[in-house]
């Protein structure tokens, strides 16, 4: 058979090269490329047992599972009093502060317990949320957006606000003023071009985002998006390092005139 | 125990029926012999990827349940999802096999990496939006464990279509069907784009289209990167080497209307090796032809198209390489962070790349200004002629821009309708076709592996119905009338 007698051949000089370089790639994309010094027990166990590495994915899957669990809306809440005290109920119970229109701030106290006394309030615009440090994510912005009349919103350090998140934002173009992302680990230059959907922005703090390449050009250039929007950056973040937070937790008005 | 199953394996000629035995060279057999022992080794001692001896995994194995021709985003795709709605784990063998792994003429890292829904066909905005939530969610469909995340670069800019009063109606229609596929795009007058992006001139322009979400552009190679770190880890296997041949038999059929047609079933591949005469065939069940802008040639080995013109044997599958040129300008005064990607009504495109003021686009040529596609080189005229003028009359400021760099790379052009080509060929059985995007592929990659995976699993389309991309069209004469096609 012509076919068989041309089968391949293992030792010629030439594959030996080309073999070289196929196990070259795959090291720098496949799952070698993981072989690190320190490796956990854990990690040498999965190299060998197939129930480890199981396990280890179930882990995985797990921690993202949980992130989706949290940020999932309120449904009966919905149905039963309106997307609007499902919103205020969706950002309370992730830990996160509210101020309806005329009122104080409505927190929850150290047990993640708060008052439900706002479920009456369904006439009266929220004109402001502190969502900072909540595990808020893309999913869970649905809860957010239905507040339509929001004017200030706290977003700093959020670890799951990315940019696709940004890019959802544009609903509120017509009521946000105030926007703070300082500190989201997950946000970058390309999700801060979205918000120049939001033209009544007067007060953007993009200070301290880790994943901005280039932090002094983007404030500039953000600035240029948003001409009547005063931009706090790097550099302002630095004198003022708890700033920002305190203003959000403790003044009655957060939009300085 | 390693040193008795070295003996086992030297010791009994039965065992090492490896490819080494095909030729009756020594050095070979014995090389044969040692990559059998490798196998009895692996297949006594508990663990994984252990190589006691030494690794060839780069040799293509002599069975697969399926070989995807093409380890390009969508082969690459198709072997995600097939390993992914398995039944059960390592239930099918998938074999991926790519002639080029530095994927240097593949059109996907050579694409501009735009995704966006404003398309006219239903089916088209749904692809777009399946596979944009997978982006989203990249690293839930694509973790590793102990690899780090993805970063996929999306730049959430959003597409402006711009439409002249003889298209505005269309884009109108277009827009609605959009909307309803739940696509967030905004018609906007000339007035509203003019307040909204102020270096536009919309002379000319009656209206544009808009989307607010879901639209921008990525990094194709992270995706190509994710995927096939991805996969690996899912046992699907990697082959580097060209498919040269399919082996089939044949078996004649009469159709209700008493046609007499012949079936094909391949049963092997025969995969050759780079700067290497020799082949290693390859036994398949299914072959998926993911060879982009080639699949036509891979459709012509399986013997599509060959018969009488007219008839389905005789229809060939209508993929061609078109080469596309894409060039990268720096401009000083150009637009800003904002800029979308925008479409001009002549057809020439540009995006914004990076922060520095440079910018990416280009234009598809008119069927008689085709290039030869026999090479990759650039033609600078064309910038000079069909590019820069209509781009610089939209954007004034591109008046003054400085072209830095620019490429070409291959459209897996349907001649026929500018779509996907998805599914199985009719009268050869086996082969399935994932090919054929004309320009959209990269972004409608995961969605499409995952409807080719529905497809081999359970024989039908499941999450979005892609019928109306089957081979069949060809031979009716059905066309899928996608209005933007860029
Ligand atoms: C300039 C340009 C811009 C584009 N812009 C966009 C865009 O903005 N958005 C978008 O969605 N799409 C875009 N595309 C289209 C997109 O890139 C393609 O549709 C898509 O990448 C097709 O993917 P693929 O895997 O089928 O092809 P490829 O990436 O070309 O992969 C096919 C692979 O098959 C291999 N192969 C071929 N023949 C054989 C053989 N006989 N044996 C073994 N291997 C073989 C090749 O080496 C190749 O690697 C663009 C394309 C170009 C050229």
């Amino acid at each position: 058979m012509a076919a068989s007698g041309a089968r391949l051949h293992l030792v010629t000089p030439v594959w030996n090269r080309s073999t070289r370089g196929i196990r070259g790639l795959s090291r720098a994309v496949g799952p070698e490329g993981s072989q690190k010094k320190g490796r956990s027990l854990l990690q040498f166990l999965a190299d060998r047992f197939y129930d480890v590495q199981a396990l280890r994915e179930y882990l995985l899957r797990k921690q993202v599972l949980t992130v989706h669990q949290k940020n999932r809306p309120f449904t009966y809440i919905q149905e039963r009093f309106g997307p609007h005290v499902a919103g205020v109920y969706f950002i309370l119970k992730q830990g996160g502060a509210v101020k309806f229109q005329g009122k104080e701030w409505i927190r929850s106290n150290a047990r993640g317990h708060f008052p439900l006394d706002f479920v009456t309030f369904q006439a009266v615009p929220v004109e402001a949320v502190d969502a900072s440090g909540c595990a808020i994510n893309y999913q869970g912005l649905d809860s957010l957006l239905a507040l339509k009349e929001l004017q200030s919103l706290w977003l700093q350090r959020c670890p799951h606000v990315d940019d696709w998140c940004l890019s959802r934002l544009h609903p509120l173009a017509n009521s946000l003023q105030e926007l703070s992302l300082a500190g989201c680990p997950r946000i970058s230059e390309r999700g801060l071009a979205c918000l120049h959907h939001l033209q009544n922005l007067r007060r953007l703090d993009i200070s301290d985002l880790p994943a901005v390449s280039n932090p002094g050009l983007t404030q500039i250039l953000v600035e240029e998006m948003l001409p009547s929007c005063e931009v706090l950056g790097a550099d302002w973040a630095q004198g003022l390092k708890s700033g920002p937070e305190e203003q959000s937790r403790d003044t009655a008005s957060p939009i300085p005139a | 125990m390693l040193r008795r199953a070295l003996r086992l394996g030297l010791g009994r000629g039965p065992l090492s029926r490896g490819l080494g035995t095909h030729r009756g060279d020594s050095t070979l057999d014995q090389n044969g012999k040692l990559s059998e022992i490798k196998k009895k080794i692996q297949s006594v001692l508990p663990g994984g990827a252990w190589n006691p001896l030494y690794n060839t995994s780069h040799l293509p194995p002599e069975h697969s349940d399926v070989v995807i021709v093409g380890g390009g985003v969508i082969g690459l795709s198709v072997a995600y999802w097939l390993k992914r709605l398995e039944k059960r784990r390592g239930a099918i063998r998938v074999l991926v096999v790519e002639r080029d792994h530095t994927y240097s003429r593949a059109s996907t890292v050579l694409s501009v990496g735009g995704i966006r829904q404003q398309f006219s066909v239903p089916e088209n905005i749904q692809l777009s939006l399946f596979s944009i939530e997978f982006l989203r969610n990249i690293n839930e469909y694509l973790a590793v464990v102990d690899d780090p995340p993805l970063d996929i670069q999306f730049n959430p800019a959003g597409y402006l279509l711009l439409a002249s009063e003889k298209g505005a109606a269309v884009m109108e229609s277009n827009v609605k069907v959009q909307r309803q596929e739940g696509a967030k795009v905004c018609l906007m007058s000339p007035e509203q784009l003019r307040n909204k992006f102020p270096w536009i001139n919309t002379e000319g322009v009656a209206l544009a289209s808009y989307g607010m979400e879901h639209e921008g552009w990525f990094d194709p190679w992270c995706l190509l990167q994710g995927l096939r770190r991805k996969v690996q880890s899912m046992g699907v296997l990697f082959c580097h080497g060209e498919v040269t041949r399919f082996v089939s038999s044949s078996s004649h059929a009469v159709t209700t209307s008493g046609e007499e047609v012949t079936l094909k079933r391949i049963h092997e591949v025969h995969v050759k090796r780079d700067h290497s005469l020799e082949y290693q065939p390859v036994e398949c069940a299914i072959v998926i032809n993911a060879a982009g802008a080639w699949s036509g040639q891979i459709a012509e080995l399986a013997g599509v198209g060959k018969g009488p013109p007219g008839t389905l044997q005789g229809t060939r599958l209508p993929v061609e390489l078109r080469k596309r040129y894409v060039y990268f300008w720096h401009c000083p005064q150009g637009p800003g962070l904002e800029t979308p990607f925008v479409i001009d009504a002549s057809g020439a495109y540009f995006r914004r790349e990076g922060l520095g003021n440079n910018y990416l686009g280009g234009c598809s040529p008119t069927e008689e200004e085709e290039p030869d596609p026999g090479n990759l080189e650039v033609d600078h005229d064309f910038f000079q002629n069909k590019v820069w003028p209509p781009l610089a009359q939209r954007v004034p400021a591109f008046e003054t821009l400085k072209v830095r760099n620019a490429w070409a790379g291959y459209y897996d052009y349907n001649t026929f309708d500018q779509n996907g080509v998805v599914g199985p060929h009719p009268l050869v059985v086996n082969m399935y076709f994932a090919t054929g995007f004309s320009g959209h592929g990269l972004q409608q990659a995961p969605a499409v592996g995952r409807a080719v995976a529905e497809m081999v699993l359970d024989g039908h389309f499941q999450t979005i119905n892609l019928s109306p991309f089957l081979f069949n069209r060809f031979y009716l004469g059905v066309k899928v009338q996608e209005h933007n096609i860029i």
